[in-house]
């Protein structure tokens, strides 16, 4: 297989659809924090228009299908600029599957308003909107220069278990957004009413479905996470600091991780704020990408054989 | 692409499935219920039951909200607009408490009238009614503004209907008793009501001045129960009432803030 070139343009569109599917996010996070969910009743028109008067719930709701839709027609633009230039099969792959979960994720955005947001479905749709975001950033990363021109770049030293870690934590990431989400779509981001006390007691007297969820969310998940993430972005910025593609990441997911836990408090404290709910879900997302990123970037810098 | 086109028509499969289940409930239901009611042979009597309801303890300020969101709602009223959650006179009579027979009524034929649910200024109106199973429940568009219609009923089947014209109408009918039912409109985050579905007429909402009156009770022994839709149901009062009486039953209703 020849060896794949640098393509400056192809970089900076994965970019600016990475950037889009962020705004996509956040207009998201907005739907349901703003409680316009349902707002608009009928899909995939609206009020059985292509564009109704962009009104209260209108605008919210609307205005993140219109965002979807122009993060849709990217991804297919990405794909097709993808299979047109990219000389990897499986980057090739990687944006035609982008393309296929925006598709699945617009599919699943209308069924939840057309069954009434059952809680399945809406954090199905929660769920593969992270896996959807990942798959942008991973196709930024792979397209990016110090990927392709810096493939034969190695660090010698054994990693491993760093490198195995970032993926692990990747995933717990992954695991606790979607425990945020069942929490947030079943109606018990509030259970618990306090923080860190429950109930100003050190643990909750009862122990109800939602109680449980709220819990293992903000307590147990929020403290492994907030533990892991430090203790690798440790690792990294003090061992790795001459590693751009390893600190940066690494130092962003630390600092990510400590403002997401001060959102998730605040998210308690202001009982579900518009600002601040929408800010916990993207800051979530941003804390997503930057240990995928890492972790791209360690199996990258690992790997025994040059990875193309 | 195959197996996305295989998802997506999974998708609309399972929608119009859910979809085609529901209306042949919702139609077995209704023909139950006319059975039922024809059954039962319901009579209407002559008795009544009239009374107030009141709060108890420091009544909470009235609320107010902005419904700035839309320039429409904005034109119909002239700065903040009321909360009527709670709505208490000075001697602390409260409005819009639903009161009604919980136990001891039989099942009533649906009368044919339709109750008119209206959505005028951003808001809804009446903001607390009843309606019986099987009634017509015509949901009104006044406003030259879009609305959906959210009915969160659990008992019976939901529906989220989209009204985005002024003078729309649209004709419900509730299968099942279920009471609350919240209607909410998710494009104005303030408008809701409440509603409760009853196999019965024996039901009235609170005045201005709390006042509730029931008329056309048959003689027997009922329960009745009031609700309010911050201080939920009240404690249950059994009344027995004979042919042409008049009885008088008061409800209070503790202030929490």
């Amino acid at each position: 297989m020849n060896n794949p070139s640098y393509q400056p343009p192809l970089h900076r569109y994965a970019l600016f659809t990475a950037a889009c599917t962020f705004i996509l996010l956040l207009a998201g996070a907005l739907v349901t924090s703003t409680g316009s969910s349902l707002a608009v009743p009928d899909w995939p028109l609206s009020f059985g228009k292509f564009f109704p008067e962009m009104r209260g719930g209108v605008l919210f709701e609307h205005g993140h299908r219109m965002v979807a839709g122009t993060v849709a027609l990217l991804t297919f633009g990405l794909a097709v600029y993808t299979q047109t230039v990219e000389k990897r099969l499986w980057v090739k792959k990687l944006a035609w599957c982008a393309l296929g979960a925006v598709l699945l994720q617009a599919v699943l955005g209308g069924v939840t308003v057309l069954l009434h947001l059952p809680t399945e479905v809406s954090v199905a749709h929660a769920g593969l909107a992270q896996i959807f975001f990942c798959l942008i950033i991973s196709l930024s990363v792979v397209t990016s220069k110090i990927w392709i021109e810096d493939r034969d770049h190695r660090i010698s030293s054994n990693m491993g278990f760093i490198r195995n870690t970032a993926l692990v934590v990747t995933i717990l990431i992954y695991f606790q957004i979607l425990v945020g989400a069942v929490t947030r779509h079943s109606g018990f981001g509030l259970a618990i009413p306090d923080w860190p006390l429950s109930d100003g007691q050190l643990l909750p007297s009862g122990w109800s479905p939602g109680v449980l969820l709220q819990f293992s969310h903000t307590r147990i998940g929020a403290f492994i996470i907030l533990v892991l993430v430090n203790w690798i972005g440790f690792k990294v910025c003090t061992q790795y600091t001459h590693e751009k593609v390893l600190f940066w990441p690494a130092a962003s997911a630390a600092l990510l991780v400590w403002l997401q836990c001060f959102l998730g408090v605040l998210v308690i404290a202001t009982e579900k704020s518009i600002i601040p709910t929408s800010v916990h879900v993207i800051t979530g997302a941003a804390l997503l990408a930057s240990m995928l990123v890492l972790t791209l970037n360690s199996f990258r810098l690992f790997q025994k054989e040059p990875v193309s | 692409m195959e197996l996305k086109r295989i998802l997506a028509l999974l998708a609309v499969a399972g929608l119009a499935l859910t979809a085609g289940c529901g209306q042949k409930s919702d139609d077995d239901d209704l023909m139950a219920m006319a059975n039922n009611a024809t059954k039962a042979a319901a009579v209407m009597g002559t008795a009544s039951v009239a009374g107030t309801v009141s709060l108890t303890g420091k009544a909470p300020g009235v609320g107010v909200f902005s419904v700035d969101a839309d320039p429409v709602c904005k034109a119909q009223h002239s700065g903040m607009v009321k909360d009527e959650t709670v709505i208490a006179d000075a001697k602390g009579d409260l409005k819009n408490v639903l009161v009604y027979v919980k136990d001891g009524a039989g099942v009533y034929p649906a009368p044919a009238a339709e109750v008119d649910l209206d959505q005028k200024g951003c808001m809804y109106s009446p903001h607390v009614f009843g309606v019986q199973v099987g009634q017509p429940l015509e949901i009104i568009n006044d406003d030259p503004t879009l609305h959906n219609v959210h009915c969160l009923a659990v008992i019976n089947d939901s529906f989220n209907i989209g009204m985005p014209n002024q003078g729309m109408k649209s004709e419900k009918k509730f299968t099942k008793a279920e009471m609350p039912v919240k209607f909410k409109c998710d494009v104005h985050g303030w408008m809701h009501c409440f509603c409760g579905v009853f196999t019965n007429p024996f039901y009235a909402v609170t005045g201005e001045n709390g006042s509730f009156k029931i008329t056309g009770l048959p003689a027997g022994s009922y329960t009745f129960v009031a609700w309010q839709e911050k201080y939920g149901e009240s404690a249950p009062q059994t009344v027995a009432i004979k042919d042409g009486e008049a009885k008088s039953v008061n409800f209070t209703f503790a202030a929490t803030n």
